[in-house]
């Protein structure tokens, strides 16, 4: 079967800014890839690219086997584009945005309260847009993005400037979207975002795209190496540090840490001198593969 | 179809829910029409008060459209009255005798009521001789008995409230959604240009057609004096017509800028001096010449100046096809420019 995405040798450049250097990815009917990286790395004008809003300077783009570029209708009609929260007709509802929508696409009316339902937004459906919170617009404006069906999901940095509980909101939608078997592209600059939704990621620095795999098997390939953290006062350094498997020891305020590449069994030893209370085991994420990948931090936890 | 039904509802209802805008398309049009109907178009304005002492029929025959009457007892009242510039001329009837005492400040009053009074005095003097006047004057009027300064404003003040508000809709609309990426959603969706650019021309006629029901219903009303004759619907394929091209005007501001404010002003900067230029707000021959012509370069000119032909000079079918052709002409122009430069993102 021919994947829902190919791109290849993708180039795009502003002036004397490189933003798109050489990318190449495919992704498959039902998959949800996700492209990390920082502000600035090239996510958002990679995905404006493939969405067909603007033309490649080299390189080509089939999405569900047609061109982005130049605007085709129909492919429009198979693929669906998250706005951010203010791509709103200006003095209507919610519910009357997304029935401007459906008269868009020529999609049965009453489609605009089921979609409506599917982002838990019906009790806010006669609500004027301005009323909305960030996330109920957000989430709003996934139903917009998914009132014709759509086989093909994009969404920019769906989740920036949310907090902690409305991302989990947002997430739980998409995760409904994916079980529908549709097909998503997402960006984001977060590390648990990528974990969570995607089944592949790119990770992206200056227009380039540095690894491009599952999650679990970047963080695998990385072969980083367990922290163990104990509390500060658990055991003396020099008695973690005899510990058999334990590479390295460090000490801080917070936490005793213990650096090993045998976990199973150096939390055996531990278990034999009693000293699990209060135990935190890390392993490698994202955010290693993306440090080791980069040598830069991408900046955790930023809501930019 | 659905598409195009459902923007038109859109807009409609931004439209209706932006107070600003209904002010500026309803209520400012009828201020000027109030300020220059009422205030400037008193035809008392045009008349010139004279101080008159005395009585007798050569102060009876004094023309009532053109002198108006104020009794002094004092002669040298009335006289101070002149020199202190409150009145341009005094008159004392005494016998056979008219004085006649003006200011040299406003010579134009001055000469007005000399020539007046001679007249009066000739023709008693030819009535007291008895003899049949040899030679008679016949005046009237060029334009229908129910010319009134109202027509002219009303014809000068609607084009241009129509332009305003073809303009700003359309610079407005363009700008607003660009930038709240309404516009972007709009070009992933499967509509057509045409739905999109359809709504507007229907709402922006709507508001036009509302904007002349209104504007015309309140200059109908006493205080004003408007009348409607012969083939006054004509009006109607002018405003469309304006509508057209003024909305053109804006696409092309709404392509070219960014901001709201920017593109406010940018649409009174090409509008408000082009309203002057056609004389909309007074009457166009008091323009030097040279404006006069160079008016007819502008849109605002020929939309005038066919709803003045029809409101004044009873116009026919055939006063409006050059105006309608050349607000057209520009519209299609203009839109064609505004197309090749617009753009769909910041």
């Amino acid at each position: 079967m021919a994947p829902a995405i190919e791109v290849s040798g993708l180039r795009k450049r502003y002036d004397e800014l490189v933003a798109v250097d050489g990318v190449s990815f495919r992704v498959d009917h039902g998959e949800c890839f996700g492209i990390l990286g920082p502000n600035g790395a090239g996510k958002t004008t990679t995905l404006e690219l493939v969405e067909g809003l603007r033309r490649a300077d080299e390189g080509s783009i089939e999405v569900l086997g047609m061109a982005p570029w130049p605007r085709n209708p129909a492919l429009l009609r198979r693929v669906g584009v998250q706005l951010q929260g203010t791509a709103f007709i200006e003095h209507l509802s919610a519910i009357e945005q997304l029935r401007t929508v459906t008269d868009l696409y020529g999609v049965e009316r009453p489609r605009a309260a089921e979609v409506l339902e599917q982002v838990g937004l019906t009790d806010t459906a006669d609500r004027d847009i301005d009323d909305l919170s960030g996330g109920q617009r957000q989430r709003l404006s996934i139903a917009c993005a998914l009132v014709h069906r759509p086989e093909v999901l994009f969404l920019d940095e769906p989740s920036a400037g949310l907090d902690p509980t409305a991302r989990r909101t947002l997430w739980e939608v998409l995760e409904s979207v994916r079980a529908e078997g549709t097909t998503v592209v997402l960006t984001t600059h977060y590390m648990d975002e990528a974990e969570v939704l995607c089944d592949r990621v790119a990770i992206m620095e200056r227009g380039r795209i540095l690894a491009d795999d599952a999650p679990a098997e970047l963080v695998r390939r990385l072969d980083a190496p367990t922290r163990l953290l104990l509390p500060p006062h658990a055991m003396t350094v020099d008695a973690a540090a005899a510990v058999e498997g334990v590479d390295e020891v460090a000490l801080d305020e917070g936490a005793l840490t213990l650096v090993t590449r045998q976990p199973a069994e150096v939390l055996g030893r531990l278990a034999a001198l009693d000293a699990l209370d209060g135990l935190q085991v890390r392993s490698g994420t994202l955010e290693d593969v993306f440090v080791s990948l980069t040598g830069r931090e991408l900046g955790r936890g930023e809501h930019a | 179809m659905r598409a195009w039904r459902s923007l038109t509802v859109a807009m409609w209802k931004g439209l209706l829910a932006d107070r600003s805008a209904l002010f500026f398309y309803f209520l400012f049009p009828l201020m000027f029409l109030v300020l220059f109907g009422l205030v400037l178009g008193n035809p008392d304005l045009g008349r010139i008060t004279v101080g008159v002492t005395g009585e007798g029929p050569l102060i009876d025959n004094l023309p009532a459209e053109v002198l108006t009457v104020e009794r002094f007892d004092d002669f040298d009242e009335a006289v101070a009255a002149v020199r202190n510039g409150d009145l341009p001329a005094a008159i004392r009837v005494s016998g056979p005798v008219v004085e006649l005492r003006y200011s040299a400040t406003d010579q134009v009053a001055a000469g007005t009521v000399q020539g007046v009074v001679q007249s009066v005095v000739g023709q008693a003097n030819l009535a007291a001789s008895g003899a049949e006047p040899t030679f008679s004057v016949e005046a009237r009027q060029v334009e229908d008995d129910s010319f009134e300064p109202i027509q002219y404003l009303t014809s000068g003040l609607l084009a241009w409230g129509v332009a305003m508000s073809a303009a700003f809709g359309a610079a407005m609309n363009l700008v607003i959604w660009r930038r709240n990426l309404v516009l972007r959603r709009l070009r992933l969706s499967p509509v057509s240009p045409a739905a999109v650019v359809g709504a507007r021309v229907g709402v922006s006629l709507a508001i036009a057609l509302l904007q002349g029901a209104v504007f015309i219903g309140v200059a109908l009303t006493p205080p004003f004096g408007l009348q409607l004759r012969g083939q006054w619907w004509l009006l109607v394929p002018l405003l469309v017509a304006g509508t057209l091209a003024f909305m053109s005007v804006g696409l092309l501001v709404g392509s070219l800028v960014k901001g709201e404010e920017a593109a406010s002003a940018a649409v009174n900067l090409i509008v408000l001096p082009m309203a002057f230029l056609s004389g909309v707000f007074f009457q166009i021959e008091a323009m030097p010449e040279a404006i006069q012509t160079l008016s007819w370069l502008l849109p605002m000119r020929h939309l005038s100046a066919g709803m003045l032909d029809v409101l004044v000079r009873d116009g026919g079918v055939s006063s409006i096809l050059a105006p309608v052709a050349v607000l057209l002409g520009f519209a299609t122009v203009v839109t064609l420019i505004a197309t090749r430069v617009f753009s769909w993102e910041d």
